[in-house]
Parts: structure tokens; C-alpha cells; sequence
């Protein structure tokens, strides 16, 4: 159930979700960045969609719970960063110029591979060399 | 600015629909719906959790298959840039740059700002100012035509 069921039904939703939303379309994603052109605002609908569900999952009803319903043994992820760095920084802008170049972020290209598009591709396997060369580094 | 191609209703509910897979995950596995994170370990073969996180990027990977098979508006894909250099850095900085950044889109921007994370909205922020910048520029200097 945890390592298998679980997991595969949220990355197919996910998955859905991306596609519903518009964010593997490239264009769309760029529209969005293009604020100071012809904007298309419908990302900010997908970000707010999104955050009503996770921020009372997070904040009420995972307060609520002692442990993930089918993870008793690992519990609720925890040890996660507070503090406001220059790799946070650094790393995020990297990430915006990226994002804005092609109009990709790992998710939607990850979904988006299954349009079997040379170009989804190459970003797909530039994207994973990117985050190898981060760990050799 | 003008407002084109606008499509509340469709990405409203995309997000919505983001969201609860965000929630069956969190409750039901007690783990962060961050994909930069869970692609990484994947393709860095960390034995912790392999198998979890293989199995929701193969999730990720069928999900456009499994929606063909059912009536929604399509919103089209589009690719407005083609050029293969930009692609390649394109994809090089969003690899690398997730990494050094601990997160992107779904880690910093859907749970990040969940859990009202200051870090995870300053690097929200970071990156989508970066990104505006960055078309902004593209756009002035002809690469894009949008």
C-alpha cells in the first residue's frame, strides 16, 4: 500500500492535474511569466487551486492525525530547512531563468514526455544532467 | 498588458486536482509531493525509498495516457521555443538549479507555501521573479515571440 498503491495513484492524479491545469503546455507557462506583455493569469488560478488543498491538509489535518494513515513506521515527513540561504537564492533564480527559457519545470516535463516531442527530450535529459552535475559538484 | 488565453475555470480545477494528490500522498504516506526532490532520488539511485518514488514518477509519467481516454478540454501543447541550445541550458539550469535550491514548483511553491514556509515563499518569489525578468528579456531581444 505505501510503497506502491499509494504513490502511483498520487502521481497519477498529480499528473492529471498538471495536464487539466494547462501546465504542460509551455506557451501557457510562459504567458504567465509574460507579465509585461500579453499575460495569460491562469497559473495563479492552478497555484491558489492547489494551495487550498495543501495548506489545510498540512496545517489542520495533518496536525490532527498521530501518523500517515498507511505509514505508521516512517510518520509524517520531517527535517526539512528554515533558513533563507544564497544556494536558496542562488538555486532559485537558476531555476526561474530555466523555467522561463522553455516554460518547464521537472513536473510537467516529466508528464509531458508521453507527447513524444524531441524537444520535450532534450529538456528532459538536459534537466537530468543538470541534477546529477549538482551532486557531483 | 493584455489578458489572453485565460483559463480560470480549467486551471482552478488542474490545481485543485494537484492539491489532493498532494493530500493522498501527505496522509496517507507522510511524504512532501516535491518532484524535483522525488525525480532526483530516483535517477541519483538513493536506496532509501526508491521504490515509493519510482512508483509515483511512473504515476506522473502514464497520467496523460490514462486522461486521453476521457472527454476534457485539451489546452493544447506548444512549444514557442524550439532553438536547441536554449532548450539545453534551459533544462541544465532547471536541474541544477532545483537542487541547489532544495525545490521547485510543487516542493517550494504548492507545499512549501502550504505550510507557510518564509524559505519556501522567498525562493517562490526568487523564482518567479526570476522568470519574468527572464521573458521579459527573451521577448525584447527576439528569442520568443509571445
Amino acid at each position: 500500500m505505501r510503497n506502491i498503491i499509494v504513490p502511483l495513484i498520487s502521481g497519477i492524479v498529480f499528473g492529471i492535474g498538471l495536464v487539466i491545469a494547462g501546465m504542460t503546455n509551455p506557451a501557457k507557462v510562459m504567458g504567465f511569466l509574460n507579465i509585461f506583455g500579453n499575460w495569460d493569469p491562469s497559473l495563479m488560478f492552478v497555484m491558489g487551486g492547489a494551495i487550498a488543498v495543501s495548506l489545510p491538509t498540512f496545517l489542520f489535518i495533518g496536525k490532527k492525525m498521530q501518523a500517515p494513515l498507511f505509514n505508521k513506521e516512517e510518520g509524517f515527513a520531517q527535517q526539512l530547512k528554515k533558513d533563507i540561504d544564497s544556494p536558496l537564492i542562488i538555486g532559485s533564480a537558476m531555476f526561474g531563468i530555466g523555467w522561463a527559457l522553455v516554460g518547464f519545470c521537472p513536473g510537467p516535463a516529466i508528464a509531458a514526455l508521453t507527447q513524444v516531442d524531441g524537444n520535450v527530450f532534450m529538456f528532459f535529459i538536459a534537466m537530468s544532467i543538470g541534477m546529477l552535475i549538482k551532486k557531483i559538484i | 498588458m493584455n489578458i489572453v488565453n485565460f483559463t480560470p475555470v480549467e486551471s482552478l480545477l488542474g490545481g485543485l486536482i494537484i492539491g489532493l494528490a498532494v493530500a493522498i500522498l501527505y496522509l496517507l504516506r507522510g511524504n512532501y509531493t516535491g518532484i524535483s526532490g522525488i525525480y532526483y532520488n530516483v535517477i541519483a539511485v538513493n536506496k532509501n525509498g526508491f521504490v515509493w518514488r519510482l512508483t509515483f514518477i511512473i504515476g506522473l509519467v502514464i497520467a496523460p495516457v490514462l486522461l486521453s481516454f476521457f472527454p476534457y478540454k485539451d489546452l493544447g501543447f506548444n512549444m514557442p521555443t524550439t532553438n536547441p541550445i536554449i532548450v539545453i541550458v534551459g533544462g541544465l539550469l532547471v536541474g541544477y538549479g532545483t537542487q541547489l535550491g532544495s525545490g521547485c514548483t510543487s516542493g517550494h511553491g504548492v507545499c512549501g507555501i502550504g505550510r507557510l514556509s518564509v524559505r519556501s515563499i522567498v525562493g517562490t518569489c526568487v523564482f518567479v521573479g526570476a522568470g519574468v525578468l527572464t521573458v521579459l528579456i527573451t521577448r525584447s531581444l527576439g528569442w520568443v515571440v509571445l
